[in-house]
């Protein structure tokens, strides 16, 4: 990694490129032999679809969405002849064309001082180290960051979001743990507009969508905020897992009924996991698919493009 | 404890009713209900046939992939309550539906670990024998719970086995991780390792262990870094601080939301380390916990304990009847009929219960019914405890069934006069419109939940007819073998 680090320019993109390929060509990779072992030397028939519909159920696409695709993909060559490839690649477009609308990469708008993102999730999904990677992006793109440790509550997360503003060069606004996560992100929007900054990342606590009381204290960050700017938060960000089933669906369902959520990052997507639940929730939801993370480096959040993921969802390359 | 038991019941019914009336029944398409429908008009008894079992095994099938258990592992299980259930008599007391429901119930507790709640549920519910300090050692994905689950742990030994525990963190990747368990340590009383900046997983593995022998220690927790099952530098690691420390148990920590890449999980895991048990964190969540099945039929581990929550003592040892109930969609059951038993004055609860089977129930109870749901906690939670209510959950936001909705109710009823409440009848146009504005809603908000109030009370009429037998095969009632501890059939 530390390699293709040290390389300047393009030397860097393909590091990232490739990483994000290794990490999806392991996402396909049980998908793959189920696709190339039902299509070689066989018609389709209903029995093909309904393998079909089971690789792409194995990648996490869900019951509901892998039929339809499969349906799509089956009716379409019905007793045809089809070379494994051929329907791999009309599954990638075909999943493509479902994430194409919802592949929107995350841009401040630099009329905003500060344009106030509310970053929120279940426990674990990566939150904190999603908000780090992302600060290290915008400063690199020209961006004045601040960060709001607003997890007061789990041990040291505090000290893991300043880490991460010594390594990126943000400002980390923190306070004591069990304060008040709402009253530290008026604090925190009070000094970033008093100084102009450009974003103002609130990490939150992590929290399961089925805790109403912790639902509330969301409410309530926002709540407080819109007393210094009505519009805020301008971007409410939700962390999805890549290992994450079908419980998704009600992640997003719940965080976007409590708080609006404008967006999704997903992470973990250098796992074996597919991640496939993300095209169930593009055809559901529609919510922007901000970037993904690949790795733990802090270079490893990227764009959510959806041809190459498609593609590598499928195995292709 | 019966007695308990079945006024709890008799609530959990209630409730489910409250979110039940005033819409679709077919917002209810459990696998109870599903199976209902594939077995209508299917009168005849005795043997079940192979084309019956095989049209309820579809309905499974899509339940058990929803639930998040991986292809693979369905596929088993289907093949294996096929071969059980053809043929199988058909008792006379259930549906044909409900007859298959209970195979496949019983088929995957069994396959969860059995029906071991007697077992250890005092205990700590892992091994420690062995000569002190024994080292357990435990690893898993990032974002599992390993820090959390760690010290949970660690205070279960502590106050269960009255053993001497230390803690490390060998996670010296993820920032701060290391400060994380040792403010844990505090919070919970357990000595950790003094962190030396620099030290490298190993090294700090040896070090806890000497620590440990030197100083007295039972047990030494060893937390690890989250890390990838493919990424071999970091498995290499782990299993060389396996090697050194000779673990008594290595516990894979995972997330009970994980989807179909918990099976790759634990073989590679089980492979590459060797697995001596699964902790299943996040169950307090409301994801359906497939992932506990399939990792345990893909790496034959043992799940042994279970986290339900943010505090450091919600660890609890795995009951697979529980985790069974909810990867069937049939919803937590026994984790709400305890929720209740915990709220809901039982005195209070048996004499409501009585008054509801005979029919006299009033507006009055309905208040009390409902300021004693609201004290069970948030909606949601309890929500994700009923059968079938995630296929609900749509609709259920759509019309705004949450707290918010109980607290207008509860307003409604605040709003009426303790004659009216008493004397529904009294409730004509002009006092509805008192109410309505009374509470700050309107008409057909009032008008809606006394439509409700007939219904349930209709409903506790017919269930106090048919005795408790008949409460129990009310729609989308329970079969036998699901139902909560201390309400056997027909009793």
């Amino acid at each position: 990694m530390s390699e293709t680090d040290d390389e300047a320019g393009d030397g860097k993109k393909t590091g990232w490129l490739q990483r994000l390929k290794q990490g999806l060509r392991k996402t396909s990779g049980k998908l793959t032999t189920p696709i190339t072992e039902t299509f070689t030397k066989r018609r389709i028939d209903d029995a093909a679809i309904l393998e079909l519909e089971e690789a792409l159920i194995s990648a996490d696409l869900g019951v509901a969405t892998a039929a339809r695709v499969a349906r799509l993909i089956g009716k379409a060559r019905f007793d045809k002849e089809v070379a494994p490839d051929e329907i791999k690649a009309a599954l990638a477009d075909e999943i493509a064309k479902i994430l194409e609308p919802v592949a929107m990469p995350f841009v401040p708008d630099p009329g905003l001082k500060p344009h106030v993102v509310l970053v929120c999730g279940v426990n674990g999904s990566g939150k904190t180290t999603s908000v780090g990677k992302l600060a290290k992006q915008l400063i690199e793109d020209g961006s004045t960051v601040m960060l709001a440790a607003a997890d007061t509550f789990r041990a040291a997360a505090v000290e893991q979001l300043q880490i991460w503003g010594e390594r990126t060069g943000a400002v980390v606004v923190a306070s004591t743990p069990g304060a008040d996560a709402a009253g530290l992100a008026f604090d925190a929007l009070t000094r970033a507009r008093a100084e102009g900054t450009d974003v103002l990342l609130i990490d939150t606590a992590g929290r399961l969508q089925n805790k109403v009381d912790l639902m509330a204290e969301l409410q309530k960050i926002i709540r407080v905020i819109r007393k210094i700017d009505d519009t805020a938060p301008h971007d409410c960000i939700l962390v999805l897992d890549a290992t994450v089933g079908q419980n998704a669906h009600s992640q997003v369902e719940t965080f976007r009924h409590m708080v609006d959520v404008s967006g999704l990052i997903m992470t973990k997507l250098d796992g074996t996991a597919r991640g496939g639940v993300v095209v169930a929730l593009a055809e559901k939801f529609g919510l922007p698919m901000h970037a993904v993370g690949v790795g733990e480096g802090a270079d490893d959040l990227r764009p959510f493009e959806a041809r190459p993921f498609a593609r590598g969802l499928v195995g292709l390359d | 404890m019966g007695r308990r038991q079945s006024a709890s019941f008799a609530h959990w019914r209630i409730f489910v009713w409250f979110f039940e009336t005033g819409k679709d029944k077919d917002m209810f398409d459990s696998l109870t209900s599903k199976l209902g429908d594939i077995f209508d008009g299917l009168t005849r008894r005795g043997a079940l046939s192979a084309a019956d079992v095989e049209a309820a095994l579809r309905e499974v099938r899509v339940a058990l992939l929803e639930a998040d258990v991986a292809l693979a592992v369905v596929k088993d299980f289907i093949a294996q309550v096929q071969e059980r259930a053809v043929g199988e008599d058909v008792l006379r007391s259930v549906t044909p539906g409900q007859m298959v429901i209970k195979i496949v119930h019983d088929h995957l507790v069994e396959m969860l670990g059995g029906d071991d709640e007697s077992a250890a549920i005092d205990g700590v519910g892992i091994n420690l024998a062995g000569t002190a300090p024994v080292a357990v050692l435990m690893v898993g994905l990032q974002g599992s719970g390993k820090t959390t689950t760690s010290a949970k742990l660690a205070l279960r030994i502590k106050k269960r086995a009255k053993m001497k525990v230390l803690m490390a963190s060998l996670d010296v990747y993820r920032p701060a991780a290391q400060q994380q368990l040792a403010v844990l340590g505090q919070q919970t009383d357990v000595a950790t390792l003094p962190v030396i900046m620099g030290e490298q997983p190993l090294a700090i593995a040896k070090r806890a262990m000497d620590t440990g022998a030197k100083e007295g220690f039972d047990v030494v927790v060893l937390d690890t870094a989250g890390r990838l099952h493919i990424d071999q530098e970091l498995m290499d690691e782990v299993a060389a601080v396996s090697q050194a420390t000779n673990p008594i148990e290595t516990l894979l920590v995972t997330d009970a939301m994980t989807g179909q890449d918990a099976a790759n999980i634990a073989k590679e895991f089980n492979d590459k380390i060797g697995v001596t048990g699964i902790v299943l964190t996040r169950v307090d969540g409301d994801a359906r916990g497939g992932a506990a099945l399939s990792m345990r039929a893909v790496s034959g581990c043992p799940i042994k304990l279970m986290g339900v929550g943010e505090k450091v003592d919600a660890l609890e040892t795995f009951q697979a009847r529980r985790i069974a109930g909810r990867i069937l969609g049939q919803g937590d059951i026994v984790g709400l009929v305890e929720k209740a038993a915990e709220t809901i004055d039982q005195e209070d609860a048996e004499k409501l219960a009585k008054k509801m089977m005979k029919g006299d129930f009033t507006l009055e109870d309905m208040a009390t019914q409902l300021k004693q749901l609201r004290g069970m906690g948030d909606v949601g939670g309890l929500m994700g405890m009923i059968p079938g209510i995630g296929k609900m959950k749509k609709q259920m936001a759509g019309a705004n069934i949450d707290d918010k909705m109980l607290a207008r109710q509860q307003a409604i009823l605040s709003s009426m006069t303790a004659q009216e409440r008493a004397r529904p009848k009294l409730l004509n146009g002009s006092r509805r419109k008192r109410i309505a504005s009374g509470s700050g809603t309107s008409v057909p908000e009032v008008n809606r939940l006394l439509k409700q109030f007939k219904q349930m009370g209709q409903m506790m009429k017919k269930m106090g007819k048919m005795g408790k037998k008949g409460l129990m095969g009310m729609g989308g009632g329970l079969p036998p073998g699901m139902m909560p501890p201390g309400m056997p059939p027909g009793r």
